[in-house]
């Protein structure tokens, strides 16, 4: 197949299309230059071609057939949970009476938003055994950002402005770190141990009255469950500390456990791993944060609340929060994403939802034994929904490395997991099936995966050349960063 | 088997099993004290529903809202309700744009990179800048990024920002500001409503921000901006609006160093204020300090195009706690529909949207002060928004209430007797001679102002 590669820029123009989207202007426009002067309008043309609505949709279904979707075949990249994304969810955030709504409209007129926002909050209480959830954050990271503000607040209310260290484990993703810098914590870097699990030892040398708190992901981003988390947890109160859940692999304890029965304060959840949201191609997601009771009062602005009055205004949203950390983006948050999230827990409800935990672990684990004897399992320990294996193997007989193992499986039709993560792995693959794999898929990737191995061994240059079938071979990174082409 | 699970108990504990594995040891490794025992709680359903009884459900919510397409509504601020065209639902409802994640993997996310890019070229041709990112999370934290860019550019702790920023964005900037430990300095508009003349003096201010046209909808000269922070040695951001830069000057064309704003105006549905797409541009000189993805186009190993992401040294999962923002992914999505919009439209058909809208505003503005109601808060001219204040006092709540009544939701009350009035292309003659009939009709006859 041959694939388009021009940009929309090089099209043919079809001339002026001024009307045909809009009727005509029923106002008479007044003489603009008089109304506005010179000296505010555009003085240089707009470069912006005018096509016809065949070339526009020509250029992009091509454009789409460039890429890889979940429906295209498995997709197991490690923590990012590309599990299925059900079909009736978007049509039910595509319904005019949601859409429709502008964020502003009088809290009467907006009582089904609100109804749903607050039902949503007391299905994610449950599920991550929390007091209260803001749907504020648009993404993991922006949630991470939120907690980590609360976390700082609740200190600062305390009058404790000496806790400006966040405790991290080496493993944990970059967001985290990255997170906590932008609310100007020093980041104090917990080691893992050889079971890959948080060293209780080191925690404990590094803990101290300056700890304003300790960010987790548990399972960790090695797949494993952190079985002293009640432990670590206790440490870190015990210093006067807060215990914030990265919620990123939340998929794997589903009704199993809670971060709030952890003993965890701050929660966020990736609405689009755990609940089956769209990525989008890297978003439009939802982070929203959970919190336990004493960090009520810091929650951004505004909050859903239910009220006696039930005449008209049932649900209202309260600005009235004068310990609020304030806004992290405009209006209540990503709300046609959480109309999604709401109709996914909907579908599964509290048993369901044990079952998505249940096939996650399940699935993974499968997966890790058929391929077991082809590649190196750094850590013992079980592995829950995902799982980490390396190239050290190939690497050291064959001089193929993790890269060329993850190019080959796009040959055999799949999408390679996440590759060099976590960071305390060398050549590391991070593979998560999701509770939505087939069971042609879960058996097609594994024997996918100890082909390559087998290849590895026989024609290691079919891996170094790899992918062989797609729109482009490998692409040149270290040009791109040297000589940046950032628009046509 | 539940919901959208493809493989059955049965198969499941046989697979296991087949590798020496037991269903019921699955989660043996999590501590008995913190296993979920019972699991009787009472926001959740018990049972899973079909999916018949699911779209019975959130059919019932929805329809317990009051819309803009069956109301007739005077609400912005932020949110505008422009057409979206037929297309962009099509094409982005394709799986292969919707379901697919962050393009790691160049060589099969060619798609996503390629519209990336196209965004990136987009914004560019339109804020008249060298670089843009792959967007941000909504205009408000695009702004609080823009500022915190500034910081990181000039080394200065300090920013001054324009009351006419719009005040949700103003919350998240100072929020994002505290927790970093930076200032925020607020100056209020002249009496004409513009930041004109009211920028402070001092080299300690790491960046300047007004937005244009402001939350009173003036469009503002930029050039004295530019003027003033080159002066104070801080960098210049305008937060803007991209369907009026089809009409007025570009901050690029006047020498603004960051541009960013709220994309949801191209077409973007107002789906209750979120999804939002922000954007960010900015000159070359910053190129290597801005936040976010960035899709870069290069050639793979036989000499073709090929796009990839970018200039991945500023980022969060190389650089971790020293990277530029913790922002991990993009809105590429709504960027992609944007992009569509653009595309569809092409400069004609921008300039035919900002033009009608701007049309339909001054009609507006001018039917409401011929009512002899209202008088001008601001005279400046105004793109698709204006600010009116009640001559003869008395509540706009009262009358905001009232319109409800008669299918009408007026403007953003700011106080008890200033109104925040939106419209675009999409409102038609008829509804806004209607509107001023009512309004005028409620407030003469019906004295539902109560003052």
């Amino acid at each position: 197949m041959k694939y388009q590669t021009n940009l929309i820029f090089d099209l043919p123009e079809t001339g002026d299309n001024a009307n045909r989207i809009l009727r005509k202007c029923d106002v008479i426009k007044p003489n603009f230059a008089e109304f506005y002067g010179e000296d505010l309008l555009r003085q240089e043309d707009l470069d912006i071609p005018n096509l016809s609505e065949i070339q526009v949709l020509r250029h992009y279904t091509n454009m789409s057939s460039k890429n890889f979707g979940v429906e295209n075949g498995p997709y197991p990249l490690g923590s990012c949970t590309m599990k299925y994304n059900p079909k009736v969810n978007e049509n039910m955030a595509n319904l005019p009476g949601f859409r429709n709504t502008h964020p502003l409209q009088p809290v009467e007129t907006v009582q089904g938003n609100l109804t749903l926002l607050y039902n949503l909050e007391q299905q994610l209480n449950d599920i991550l055994g929390m007091d209260y959830f803001t749907f504020q954050p648009s993404a993991g990271a922006h949630g991470e950002l939120t907690g980590i503000m609360m976390i700082k607040a609740y200190h600062e209310a305390n009058g404790d402005f000496a806790r400006k260290v966040m405790l991290i484990p080496d493993s944990a993703h970059g967001t985290n770190p990255a997170s906590a810098a932008m609310a100007e914590f020093e980041i104090r870097e917990i080691k893992s141990n050889t079971d890959g699990l948080i060293d209780v030892a080191d925690l404990k040398q590094k803990i101290d009255d300056k700890v304003a708190g300790i960010m987790l992901t548990n399972p960790n981003t090695l797949g494993l469950f952190e079985k002293d988390v009640q432990e670590i947890t206790g440490l870190v109160h015990a210093a006067g500390g807060l215990c914030y859940y990265d919620g990123a692999n939340a998929n794997a304890i589903l009704m199993q456990t809670r971060p709030g029965d952890m003993g965890f304060d701050v929660v966020h959840l990736n609405v689009h791993k755990t609940f089956g949201t769209p990525h989008g191609g890297g978003g439009p997601g939802a982070g929203p944060v959970g919190i336990k009771k004493i960090l009520e009062p810091f929650l951004p602005k505004p909050v859903i609340k239910k009220t006696d009055n039930s005449n008209r205004a049932k649900f209202i949203l309260d600005y009235d929060r004068p310990q609020s950390i304030g806004k992290v983006r405009a209006f209540t948050g990503s709300f046609s994403v959480c109309v999604k999230t709401y109709a996914y827990i909907l579908a599964y409800g509290r048993q369901g939802l044990a079952e998505v935990s249940e096939a996650a672990v399940a699935n993974a684990r499968y997966l890790l034994e058929r391929v077991r004897n082809s590649y190196h399992v750094p850590y013992n320990e079980p592995a829950m929904h995902e799982f980490v294996i390396t190239a050290a193997w190939q690497k050291e007989k064959y001089g193929v490395i993790t890269t060329d193992i993850a190019k080959r499986l796009i040959d055999y039709g799949y999408h390679p997991p996440t590759v060099y993560f976590p960071l305390i792995v060398p050549e590391a693959m991070m593979v998560e099936p999701t509770d939505t794999e087939t069971l042609e898929g879960l058996e097609g990737l594994a024997d996918a995966f100890n082909a390559i191995a087998e290849e590895a061994v026989e024609n290691p240059e079919l891996l170094k050349n790899a992918p062989h079938d797609k729109p482009i071979t490998r692409p040149d990174e270290t040009k791109a960063a040297r000589n940046p082409i950032l628009k046509a | 088997m539940s919901g959208y699970i493809p493989i059955s108990r049965e198969k499941r504990t046989e697979l296991l099993e087949s590798v020496g594995l037991k269903l019921e040891n699955l989660f043996d490794i999590i501590p008995d004290e913190i296993k979920i025992k019972n699991m009787n709680f009472s926001g959740l359903n018990a049972q899973g529903l079909s999916e018949q009884e699911i779209i019975a459900q959130l059919t019932n919510l929805a329809e317990r809202n009051q819309r803009v397409d069956q109301y007739d509504s005077y609400l912005g601020a932020g949110f505008y309700d422009h057409y979206t065209p037929a297309v962009i639902d099509h094409l982005i409802g394709r799986q292969e744009f919707l379901t697919s994640y962050t393009p790691y993997q160049a060589e099969m996310s060619q798609g996503t990179l390629q519209a990336i890019f196209e965004w990136q070229s987009y914004i560019c041709r339109l804020t008249g800048l060298d670089v843009s990112n792959s967007s941000i999370y909504d205009g408000a934290s695009a702004a609080a990024e823009a500022l915190l860019l500034a910081c990181r550019q000039t080394k200065k702790s300090k920013v001054w920002v324009s009351e006419g920023l719009n005040p949700e964005y103003l919350a998240t900037i100072k929020t994002y500001f505290h927790a970093a430990g930076l200032a925020v300095e607020v100056g209020a508009l002249n009496e004409q409503g513009t930041a004109a003349g009211t920028y402070p003096s001092g080299d300690d201010y790491a960046g300047f921000l007004i937005q244009s046209p402001n939350f009173f909808g003036i469009v503002e000269d930029m050039r004295a901006l530019v003027k003033k922070a080159e002066q104070n040695q801080a960098l210049s951001v305008v937060s803007c609006d991209l369907i009026s830069l089809a009409m007025f000057r570009s901050p690029g064309e006047v020498g603004v160093d960051i541009a960013c704003g709220e994309a949801q105006p191209l077409g973007i549905p107002l789906n209750f204020g979120g999804p939002a797409v922000g954007f960010l541009a900015a000159k070359q000189k910053l190129m290597r300090k801005m936040p976010g993805r960035i899709a870069g186009q290069t050639t793979d190993t036989e000499g073709k195009i090929a796009y990839v992401l970018t200039l991945q040294a500023r980022e969060q999962h190389i650089r971790r706690e020293k990277a530029t923002s913790n922002i991990c992914t993009s809105q590429a999505l709504l960027a992609t529909a944007a992009t569509i919009y653009l595309a569809l439209n092409g400069s004609s058909g921008l300039k035919e949207v900002a033009e009608q809208s701007a049309a339909k505003a001054i009609y507006l503005q001018g039917k409401l002060i011929q009512t002899g109601l209202f008088e001008l808060v601001y005279n400046k001219p105004f793109f698709r928004e204006f600010a009116l204040k009640l001559k003869y006092g008395g509540s706009l709540d009262l009358l905001n209430k009232k319109l409800l009544e008669h299918r009408v939701i007026g403007g953003l009350a700011l106080s008890d007797d200033i109104w925040l009035l939106a419209v675009t292309e999409k409102k038609s003659k008829k509804a806004m001679d209607d509107f001023v009939t009512l309004v005028s009709n409620l407030i003469r006859n019906e004295n539902v102002l109560g003052g």
